[in-house]
């Protein structure tokens, strides 16, 4: 595994894509780890005297319309972002996978049936359905979770599928069925690693996709609620302010901007450095 | 190649040329934003303020109306007369009316009006305005006599109330999607969800209106509404929702703004029976950890002044009491200990859209904090906040601005949102009502707002502006909202 690592790292570093996303990306969970352990100013506390400063030594980015730190509150917006993208993810991997495993084993109609609800699943628009869930079950920052999360199931089942169906014809698998394996068993032992290079790459999109779900339903106001931060809602709190004080939303705009480009990028190296297919051709 | 650029260059010239006569003349039509949809149009059948916000004086009439002043002006009453023991009103009405469809009003429309609102069955939301009606007699066709139970004396102002507008029997049932009424405007069409759009009557009685089209276009969204103002779709708005907008309106020629007050009295409305606020300490706690100020600079951005009771106080009967409960933390954290709550507690607080109640929610939130109260904030929209708190009473704290004119009265309904039950209110208002001598009613008026400030029945923060935004060649808006109307009778455009 180590080696495997050490592999990944030093193909990575020759590629622009991988460093320069996975500088990115690192920026953005070192600032969210940074809030757990500090963050300037605590944005519970509203200080109306303070409001719309530009940036000076106090407020390094200058305070909102409530006097919050906007520093502070991008950190803690972070941190929101990404446990919201993680917990997402966790839930997509965690149904998505084995449902595309099995469906990718058992072929037939369990195949079918799994792969045609996926469709049924992927045919909405997954921002449309994270909406249309957190209006049924009521706006916060759990619902919106769940909400993406549940998109991400067809998606994962999806390419666990497609990847897991190639390693299926191989002649190792037909080795291990002929020693007697079940295919519950080859899948976890054998299919299921062999799709993890897949599987990393597409977690990493769907980390974007994510994030950018998690700022489009708190913009909504579906998604986090207040006094917790979030990239989203603090552009929501800035519309009005457009026309005088801009840096309202360019500072959360940016923030969701340049993390989205990060994972993007660093999704994309990592499918580069993964295949060595791919690897072999640049 | 050349033909071609002559023919687009004359192809220019001549749209123009159409163009140009018809925006000259475009000035009899009005367009004015509002943020809420109303839920229908009858103002007798619901609580709603954006009905009478669209309908008041410029569709329906009443026999008495409120001007601009606040002063009862006669409406489709000509004049009255008053008995001696102030019991018995009769009314003159105005000859030669007719609604919108055509029909003759007379005496015997007013009389289905009053029972209509008066009726077991009655939906009207201020059924109190009618309560000391004893009865409602047709003398002849222009004649209509009112006799009350004990002298009142409101009641010229309160027939002057959206509520107690005049409907015609066969229209009546029709209002609520098509509003018949006798006033200068008529009902043209509603586009659900976009506009409301009125045009003039020309068979009106009185003085016509000036403008031959009125729209209200509905936009509920701050920051579409500043930029529909900006782009010059609308024309005006009443009560603009983003406040922090208004340094950059002024700043800009193109219009005219006028800060101007309303009946709004914006509380942290508390529900009087629930867990630790039916304890009169924990109220006067949170009263005292109310910063006022900071509340309107960040909900507001300073516009609004700050009330210490539930009262208006433009109204000359009004009593500061701002002072009674100051901003003092170590007063509010004393007081929670006495009332058995040294580390606070947990609430919820519901907040309706406006942004003066999820901003000020924030706020409030952060400031009932300092002295232990964690509120949990909980987002609510109009639909889910009439059903769940002023509907079922299933709320702790919410905020939310009382629009109506005087109603000071709302304490002593029982039954009421605030789960306020006092005998001794109710008593007062009573004798409030009783009581027909000015300078007596004022001083009833006073001792009821010292009463709920004393009791600290709900968080009294602030009273709603009017930040009113309009193109500078608008003229006869109203400045200030005496009572919940956007009276465009006498708008015109100066140019």
């Amino acid at each position: 595994m180590y080696e495997r690592f050490v592999e990944v790292f030093s193909h990575g570093m020759k590629n622009r894509n991988f460093v320069a996303g996975g500088i990115i990306t690192i920026a953005f969970f070192g600032l969210a780890l940074l809030s757990y352990v500090w963050s300037p100013h605590p944005i519970e506390n509203i200080n109306i005297s303070d409001k719309l400063l530009s940036p000076n030594a106090k407020y390094l980015l200058g305070t909102d319309h409530f006097g919050r730190d906007i520093l502070s509150m991008l950190i803690m917006g972070a941190k929101n972002s990404i446990i919201v993208a993680f917990v997402a993810i966790g839930i997509g991997l965690g149904i998505g996978v084995p449902l595309g495993l099995v469906a990718a084993s058992q072929r037939g109609w369990t195949d079918e049936f799994i792969m045609r609800f996926n469709d049924f699943t992927l045919a909405f628009p997954s921002l449309i359905s994270a909406i249309m869930i957190t209006a049924i079950m009521g706006p916060g920052a759990v619902n919106s979770i769940i909400a993406i999360g549940i998109f991400n199931i067809p998606v994962f089942a999806r390419v666990v599928r497609g990847a897991a169906l190639n390693i299926w014809k191989k002649e190792f698998i037909l080795a291990a069925l002929s020693s007697g394996k079940s295919k519950t068993r080859i899948s976890i032992e054998h299919v299921l690693p062999n799709t993890s290079s897949v599987l990393i790459v597409q977690a990493t999109i769907q980390f974007a996709i994510g994030i950018l779900a998690e700022a489009g339903l708190s913009y909504l106001g579906l998604g986090t609620q207040p006094p917790a931060a979030s990239w989203g809602k603090m552009l929501n709190e800035a519309q009005t302010f457009l026309h005088f004080a801009p840096q309202l939303a360019i500072y959360p705009g940016m923030a969701i901007a340049l993390t989205v480009l990060g994972l993007n990028l660093f999704g994309d190296g990592l499918r580069d450095v993964l295949d060595p297919k791919l690897r072999r051709n640049r | 190649m050349k033909g071609l650029k002559y023919a687009l260059l004359s192809l220019c010239v001549a749209m123009t040329l159409l163009v140009a006569p018809s925006a000259m003349a475009a000035k009899s039509s009005f367009t004015m934003g509002i943020v809420l949809e109303p839920p229908h149009l009858d103002p007798t059948a619901g609580a709603a303020a954006a009905i009478d916000e669209m309908v008041y004086a410029n569709v329906f009439e009443g026999l008495t109306r409120i001007d601009k002043n606040g002063a009862v002006k006669p409406a489709l009453a000509e004049s009255w007369d008053i008995s001696a023991d102030k019991k018995v009103y009769t009314f003159h009405l105005q000859k030669g009316v007719q609604f919108h469809d055509g029909s003759k009003f007379d005496a015997a429309d007013v009389v289905f009006s009053f029972d209509r609102a008066r009726s077991e069955k009655s939906v009207n939301a201020q059924k109190t305005l009618f309560k000391p009606i004893k009865s409602v007699e047709q003398k002849d066709a222009n004649t209509v006599v009112v006799s009350l139970n004990q002298a009142t004396g409101s009641f010229l102002f309160n027939m002057g109330w959206g509520d107690a507008v005049i409907v015609d029997a066969a229209s009546a049932d029709k209002n609520k999607s098509n509003p018949v009424g006798t006033g200068p405007f008529k009902f043209k069409k509603w586009v659900k969800g976009d506009r409301i759009e009125l045009v003039k009557n020309d068979s009106y009685w009185g003085k016509p209106a000036r403008l031959k089209k009125a729209t209200f276009k509905i936009i509920p969204d701050p920051a579409a509404a500043v930029s529909a103002m900006l782009a010059g779709d609308i024309d005006a708005f009443a009560n603009i929702p983003a406040p922090e907008t208004m340094s950059q309106f002024k700043s800009d020629p193109r219009f005219k703004v006028v800060i101007g007050s309303t009946e709004g009295e914006t509380i942290l409305s508390t529900n009087n029976t629930r867990g630790p606020f039916a304890k009169l300490k924990v109220r006067q706690a949170v009263a005292h950890a109310l910063d006022r100020k900071s509340i309107i600079d960040g909900a507001m951005f300073g516009f609004g002044t700050p009330i210490g009771t539930h009262f208006a106080p433009h109204h000359p009967a009004y009593v500061d009491l701002v002072n009674k409960f100051e901003f003092n933390i170590q007063k509010a954290k004393a007081l929670l200990k006495e009332a058995g709550y040294p580390d606070g507690f947990e609430a919820v607080i519901k907040l309706p859209p406006p942004s003066y109640a999820r901003r000020g929610g924030e706020i409030v939130a952060s400031q009932l904090a300092k002295i232990g109260i964690k509120l949990e904030i909980v987002p609510v929209e109009w639909a889910q906040w009439l059903d769940q708190v002023f509907k079922k009473k299933d709320y702790d704290l919410t905020i939310v601005s009382h629009t109506e004119p005087m109603d000071i009265g709302i304490y002593a309904r029982k039954d009421y949102y605030f789960n306020y039950d006092s005998p001794a209110f109710q008593a007062l208002m009573k004798r409030l009502d009783a009581t027909v001598d000015v300078q007596e009613r004022y001083k009833i008026m006073g001792d009821a707002q010292r009463m709920i400030s004393a009791e600290c029945v709900n968080g009294f923060m602030f009273q709603l502006p009017k930040n009113g935004v309009w193109n500078k060649n608008v003229m006869g808006l109203w400045e200030n909202s005496p009572v919940q109307a956007n009276d465009l009778t006498e708008v015109y455009w100066a140019k």
